[in-house]
Order: C-alpha cells, then structure tokens, then sequence
C-alpha cells in the first residue's frame, strides 16, 4: 500500500492511501472529536462533530476525507471550533444531565467530546429543549433502550445492517421526531432481534446500555464454550465471579463479534445450582460425600468391572487435556476402546 | 472443516446445506452474510425456509433426507455441460470413471421426483457451483444425522472433487462443528477405533507405540461407538459406565432406550457441573469445573487449538475434569497420571499426537495454531489437502453413491415426517442456557412449528398445545404455525425436558459414522 504524507495542525504524519483523515489522525494517538464513527462500520458522515478545515478553505467532515498527499489539516482553526461547538451543542442541549447514575459515565463518547469542545451553560440555554419523553424499552432481557439518551448517530442502525446483515432496527419518523424503532415500532423483544448486543457494545451514549451491568475488576482471556466457532471471550471477574463477556477484538476466528449465548449466556457459571460435592446414592438419593469417599467407591467398582464391561463417554464440552485423559484412562487403565463422545448428537 | 473460518468470506460462491447457520453457529454465518452482501452467490439448500435464505441467491428446498440425490444431480449436471475439472480431476483424484457411472441413476426428472426441487433449479445452482468460483461447502448436522449420512458427505466431498473445490483457498468442504469441542475430542482419541491423532487402533503398530508410551498393554480389540455403548448396556454386557459432560436422557436418539439402558447398570459415575436429568439417575456424581474455571484448550471447528484460562475459582470442591480423572486412576494404582498441570498433559498430547507435534502452551499466546502443525517451528495449516491429500496414494477418492430413502418415512399412521433443529437461545439439552434467565426469557418452551395448510387441516390454531407420537414415544408442544416449514413437515428442537423431542425420533444408525437419524421421523399430530 503506497504511502502519503499530510499534515495535521502543523505535524506531519505518514498515513495509508485509501484512510480517511479521520483514520489517519487516530492511527497516530491524535485526536479529532467525532461520534457517529466506529471503526468496525462505513463513515456515514452524520454528526458533523468531526469537521476540520483542508488546505486553508474547504470546511469538510473528516470521518468521510480521504487522505491526499500534501494535505494541510487544521482541528482548531475558529471556523472549525464555531461549528463544532454548535453542533456539539445542540446535541448536548437534547441530552438529559443524568451523567452521574448513568451507566456510560466516564465511558460517554458525548461526553468526551463535550468536555473537548469546553461546552458551557450559556450555551447550552441557547439552544435548550424540553427533553424528549418517549418511554424506555425494557422488553430486551439483556439491554435497554432509552430514547432521551440516543444521539442518533446510526452506529445501531450500521452495526444492524453492515455487521450483522439482520436488520432489526432502523430510524423512524421525521425531524425532531426521529428515533432508532423496529419495524412497526414493537418492543425490541417482538422483533426480528437477535439479541447479539453487537449494537449495544458500539453505542457511544447509554442509550442501548447492558440491564444491569457491573464493571469488572479485571478481565481473563478465554474462549467461549458454547459453539464450535471457539469465539475470543474476555471474561468479566469481580471477586469470584463473572460479571461481563465481552468479544476479544484480538481473536483472529471472531475479531470481537459474538452471539447472544456467548455474550449474555454466563449466569449459569455462578449459578446456585452447580455442583459443589460429590454426591452418592444411598437407599436410593443422592447424598452428599467426600471426595475420598467417592473416589474410593469408583476405584472398588471400576477394579471389579475393567475390559469389555466397562465403557467410558467423553465430552464434547470439555478441554483437550480433559479428553486426552479420560481416554488414556479408558484405554490404558480400564484396559477397553469403549471410548466415545456426543460428536454425533 | 477443510479450510478456515475466514475464507468462507472470500468464496464466490457458498453452497450452504443442512445447516441453520445464522441459528448455530451465529458468528459464523456472519461470514457467510457479508460475503452475499459483498456479492457472493449463496445457495442454500434446506427443507425448511430457514433465516438464511433471506440472504440467499438460490433456495434449494428439498425433501429431508434426499441430499445425495439434489447433490449427486448437481454434479451430473456439472460433468454433462462439460464444466468438471478434468485437469483436477486427472492429477489430484482417483475412482472417477466407476464414479461417472454411478451418476446414470441422477438424470434431472428422477431427481426432481425424489427431491421435489424443480430441475430448473438444480441445473441453475449446479452452474453457479461449477463456474462461479472458489466455492465453498458448509454443512452441519442436516447432512450427518441421517441413516444415510456418510454417503450424504461423500456426495459433497463428489461436489467438490469434480469441480476442483478442494485443496484451495476459499473453497472446500467445511463441516461446522456444533459443539465447543467437539473438533478436539475428536483428534483426542475420545472415540472407540482410533488413538488420539485419528491412529488406528486397528493398526498393531499404533498399539505398540501407545503401549511404549503408556507402559501397559492395550485391547487390539475396537471399542463400541456411542449409540452401540447404550445397547450393550441394555444387553447387560456393559455394567460400569463414566459419564462425563453429558445428558443421554435428553439428547440421545429414542431416549427411553437409553433411560432403560443407563437404569439397568450396575455403576453408573456422572461428572457435570450440573445434576442433569441423567445424573439423577447416577450412583455417584462428581463435581466438575466450568470453562472459567479451569485452564486447558479448545480446538474449534476450523482445527484451531485454543488457549482456555482460568478466570475464578469452582464452587466448593469442584475439580476440573482431568483432576478427576487422574484422582480415580492414582486410586487405582495406576502410573501415567501424575501432572502438575494442564500444560504438561499437553506435552504428552504433542508427544503422541502427530498433529499436534508443535503445540505448547507457549505457542499459543497469540491467536491459537491450526492442526496440522508437527513440530515446534511448524505455523498450523489454515487450508487442507494444498499439494496433496491426506489418503495413502495422496490422491481423492471419488465414490459412487446411490440413493437410499430414509429408514423411517410418513404413512398413513404417521403421515408427518418430524425434522429437529435447534435454537439461538439455546444449547443442547439447556442444561447451561436455561439456566440463564434472560435466555430462558427469549425462549422458554419448544413449539412445534407446523405449516398452516397441515395446522388448518388438523383444526390447529397458533400457540395450541398438540399430541406428537411416534412410534417409540409421544410428548407435547405448543403449534407455531409457520410457512418455514412445508407441508407434510414440522420441526422442533430438543433443548426442552418438558418436551422432550428425542423420545420421538428414530434410532436408525448410519452403518459407518453410527450417527441416528434424528433428522427424519415420522410422526402424527393430535389436538392434546
Ligand atoms: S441508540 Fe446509541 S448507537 Fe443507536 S443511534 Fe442512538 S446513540 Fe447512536
Ligand atoms: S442486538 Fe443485534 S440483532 Fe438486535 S438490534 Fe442490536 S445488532 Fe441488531
Ligand atoms: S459467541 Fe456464539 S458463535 Fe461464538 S463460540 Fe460462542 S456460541 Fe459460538
Ligand atoms: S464522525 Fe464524522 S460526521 Fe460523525
């Protein structure tokens, strides 16, 4: 890929050919507000927060620039901040100021850019509205959709489409009266939704935010343990716990993307339910024991039954390691080839 | 599968048959949509109007159980317009002529007889196959679960032969393996004829070395496969059976014999997080680790071993699987179990294993290695059988196949033919998912889903509980009356106890592979 040189507030970077200025500047660390862009999707050149000025004339949206060799960029030129502010503004003035018991606080890509752009009080009551009042979507049982807080930047709407090709949301109405619906404005949970929760992990706001999220305290890379894709997981752990599955961006099989079951389908890890000892029957119930007891009732009646009496099924859901040896134990201790698993179920 | 997950992306077309993709496996399919929106051809092959198809360039519906018919008529079609690789052919494979031979029987009008597919169609998808490349076969359990199984994937192992859609980018024969690991307890050797590295135990030589590397002796002797495991136990010539991770008394073909079979032991051990249905009816149950918390790998479905971590610690005493295992086996006395951990059993795997000759917890920081990679400066083979094949000529075998019809077809007792399938929501038998609230929320019941002319003729309404009896057993559902499904058909999963499908389906075993039928069954419907 050949290579261009553009400047960007009198630094000169190298980019790609083919990047946008927008790519270029945040492949190098810099910065340049921006909200309906995400990495993942096609610019879509909606929010106009990104705008710089190009060779000294030319006002234009960065997300959607391609690079030219020689190109000047300029982030604060006065022209750039006054429209920046205002629309920044304007966005904000939509928003309700709820940042403090609002689950993407401190993780608030508006926020980012408000704080960037230094919005103030004065104005904001330029431009102040009532805040729109549409009723939350709660039908989702892993996510909720609040409206007041939607910027309608699309990145849903993308992620739904480009990503996921399912389609299960769009933008509906006109004007002020926009917002991102289903088809024929049904609960989330009535329509042709997956629940993948991939729109939801791109929302720049909290307007598509997890029901009940808890920040984990540090994450384990892992794989997930449903399907044989072996999707990259990053599990969420809070003291013994696992509280959040996110995608590993890093995995080459699913650079990030994960279905409902992978992301949302942990709370059987932690479930009350899970066995904790060994049990034996006795008269009949299955009664709690030690594990020396059990194991040394196991030892007793697979001594007695070793060869052809014995037979062993492995499992499709544990780990090579935990294959291998239940294997060498069928064949190499019980002295049988009885040996299969649930490969053909 | 033959090549990897991410060059199902950059095929030109994808035949995608007996697979419910965008249900299981989800990210997968993802590959499979997005190379279709960037205009790849995909031609979906199914009996029932799946999600899929809405993406799709072709919709071939046919009858259940009639694939090696539809795709033993495409490849006719295919050699008959000329468009067969005969260079690949010619060079890379074997048998072909007695091949050809055998294809006389799959003239189009036969086969638009036996698979209800018009002809036209089939001509069009078998042209777009041949000449529209790379392409790539997917396929799942709709073309194993059937008494006629092996040869429904020789005839697509045919498709790809003929065409040179093997042992090349972007092309292949890509089985989707529906279970986490299900790849890996394959190459482990968690089957009844082969060592781990798929070695014959057949072969004396093989024996040998896992005697050598063991220090015991082996039995020469192959084992029973899964379903044959169950009738030798009903027999009462198997008495002791461990169970480890797995629930027979929802997820096995005409599950009251296996019920039956698993009450007549004498010593039945469950391992499992859970006390699942079968594990009630164990002597001893043993607390196992989950996934999070234990350290081991994974290999998917595209051989690409990967690195599992732990994350927490197990409820009370529960141990990771291969702890267990090794505990029973020092009880018994015997040597060859003592590891530390998890990577010095790996280390024994790649000592025995061919394929896995290269694999080290070290090496698999990054992104995982695919198999085959035998030795420690070896990268992984993302794509199969590149110069030559894996057979002892090196050459592809064609096989020539005729069509058998399924064991159990409608009648006039039972005049609906019963197809399972699964949900997004849900994971096998549920023991996991339906423990998860929210996923019990999205789907919390099974429903039989039935098309409205056969609902409307058995006086059905949506959502009304129905009676579905088979020959071996009868449960009940709730209707969703749905145009997936054609006349003559319906479909359920078999992740619900309440409703538990498989005590329906047929034990019709393919004479190779030992897979059941539970793709066709017949059944007949009554208001309940
Ligand atoms: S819901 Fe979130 S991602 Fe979707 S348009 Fe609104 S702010 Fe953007
Ligand atoms: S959760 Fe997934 S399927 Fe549902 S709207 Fe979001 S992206 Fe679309
Ligand atoms: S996230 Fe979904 S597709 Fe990926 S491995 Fe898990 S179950 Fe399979
Ligand atoms: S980020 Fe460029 S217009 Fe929104």
């Amino acid at each position: 890929m050949s290579k261009v040189t553009i400047t960007i507030d009198g630094m000169q970077i190298s980019a790609d050919e083919g990047m946008t200025v927008l790519e270029a500047a945040q492949a190098h660390g810099l910065y340049i507000p921006n909200l309906c862009n995400h990495p993942d999707l096609k610019p879509a050149g909606l929010c106009r927060v990104c705008v710089v000025k190009m060779d000294d004339w030319k006002v234009t949206v960065s997300c959607k620039q391609p690079v030219k060799d020689g190109m000047v960029i300029s982030t604060e030129d006065p022209e750039v901040q006054k429209i920046r502010r205002n629309t920044v503004e304007l966005i904000v003035a939509d928003h309700p100021m709820t940042c403090l018991t609002c689950e993407a606080d401190g993780n608030c890509e508006l926020q980012r850019v408000a704080h960037y752009v230094g919005v103030t009080p004065e104005g904001l009551n330029r431009y102040r509205r009532k805040i729109r009042n549409i009723p939350m979507d709660r039908s989702n049982p892993f996510f909720d959709i609040d409206h007041s807080k939607c910027i309608l930047c699309g990145i849903c709407v993308r992620t739904c489409d480009e990503l996921q090709n399912i389609n299960a949301i769009d933008y509906a109405q006109r004007g002020v009266t926009s917002l991102i619906s289903t088809l024929g404005n049904k609960p989330i949970a009535d329509s042709r939704c997956e629940s993948c929760g991939e729109c939801v992990v791109r929302c720049p706001v909290a307007a598509l935010a997890p029901k009940g999220a808890q920040e984990p305290m540090y994450e384990v890379k892992s794989i997930c343990s449903y399907c044989g894709v072996g999707c990259g997981v990053m599990l969420g752990v809070r003291g013994q716990k696992v509280v959040s599955v996110e995608g590993d961006r890093n995995n080459p099989v699913n650079k990030g993307s994960l279905c409902v079951k992978g992301r949302y389908g942990y709370k059987f890890i932690n479930h009350p339910e899970r066995l904790s000892t060994p049990l034996i029957k006795k008269n009949g119930t299955l009664e709690e024991a030690s594990w020396d007891e059990a194991l040394d009732l196991i030892a007793e009646k697979f001594s007695g039954s070793k060869g052809d009496k014995f037979a062993a099924l492995a499992s499709a859901r544990i780990t090579n390691e935990d294959n291998y040896l239940i294997q060498k134990f069928t064949r190499a201790v019980m002295g049988t080839n009885n040996i299969d698993h649930c490969a053909r179920l | 599968m033959t090549n990897s997950i991410a060059e199902i992306g950059g095929a030109a077309t994808i035949l995608a048959i007996g697979t419910n993709t965008t249900q299981a496996p989800p990210v997968l399919a993802l590959q499979a949509k997005k190379a279709a929106r960037e205009g790849a051809n995909l031609i979906v092959a199914n009996p029932k109007e799946i999600d899929l198809c809405r993406h799709a360039t072709i919709h071939l519906q046919h009858r259940p159980g009639t694939d090696v018919a539809l795709v033993m008529g495409m490849i006719k079609v295919i050699v008959d317009a000329g468009l067969a690789d005969m260079d690949f052919i010619n060079s890379r494979c074997e048998n072909y002529d007695a091949f050809v031979d055998s294809l006389s029987e799959f003239d189009l009008p036969s086969v638009e007889k036996i698979t209800g597919v018009p002809g036209e169609l089939i001509g069009k998808a078998a042209k777009m196959y041949a000449s529209e490349g790379p392409s790539s076969i997917l396929y799942c359990m709709g073309i194993t679960q059937h008494c006629h199984g092996t040869d429904n994937v020789w005839s697509l192992s045919n498709l790809a032969l003929v065409t040179g859609n093997l042992g090349k980018a972007n092309a292949g024969v890509n089985p989707l393996r529906g279970q986490n690991n299900v790849q890996g307890s394959c190459d482990m050797g968690a089957l009844p004829d082969v060592y781990p590295g798929y070695q014959k135990v057949a072969k004396p030589e093989n024996k040998l070395k896992f005697e050598t590397a063991w220090g015991v002796s082996l039995s020469d002797q192959e084992g029973l496969t899964h379903s044959e495991i169950f009738d030798d136990i009903h027999d009462g010539k198997i008495t002791s059976l461990y169970l480890i991770g797995e629930n027979p008394y929802l997820s096995e073909a005409n599950a009251n014999h296996a019920i039956e079979s698993m009450n007549r032991l004498d010593f039945l051990v469950v391992q499992d997080i859970f006390l699942t249905e079968t594990a009630e009816l164990a002597d001893v149950v043993l607390p196992a680790a989950s996934f999070a918390e234990k350290n081991g790998t994974f290999s998917n479905t595209e051989r690409r071993i990967q690195r599992v971590r732990k994350a927490i610690d197990s409820p009370g005493e529960a141990l990771p699987d291969w702890q267990i295992t090794a505990a029973i086996a020092q009880k018994m006395g015997a040597k060859g179990f003592d590891f530390d951990d998890e990577s010095q059993i790996m280390h024994e795997i790649a000592s025995v294993t061919p394929s896995y000759g290269g694999i080290s917890y070290d090496r698999l920081e990054g992104g995982g290695l695919q198999w085959p990679c035998p030795s420690p400066d070896h990268p992984g083979t993302p794509t199969l059988h590149l110069g030559k094949f894996g057979t002892p000529s090196g050459k592809a075998q064609f096989m020539p196949l005729s069509f058998r019809d399924s064991a159990e077809l409608p009648d006039d007792e039972y005049p609906f033919l019963l197809t399972t399938d699964r949900s997004l929501f849900h994971y096998h038998t549920g023991s996991m998912t339906r423990r998860v609230d929210g996923l019990e929320q999205l789907d919390s019941e099974e429903f039989l889903k039935i098309n409205p002319k056969d609902a409307a003729s058995l006086g059905l309404e949506d959502n009304e509980v129905v009676q579905i009896a088979s020959r071996r057993g009868q449960t009940q559902a709730k209707t969703k009356v749905t145009k997936i499904c054609p006349p003559g058909l319906v479909s359920m999963t078999f992740h619900f106890a309440e409703s538990p499908t498989n005590v329906l389906t047929s034990p019709a075993l393919d004479p190779v592979a030992k897979i059941p039928e539970t793709k066709v069954c017949a059944v007949k419907l009554e208001k309940a």
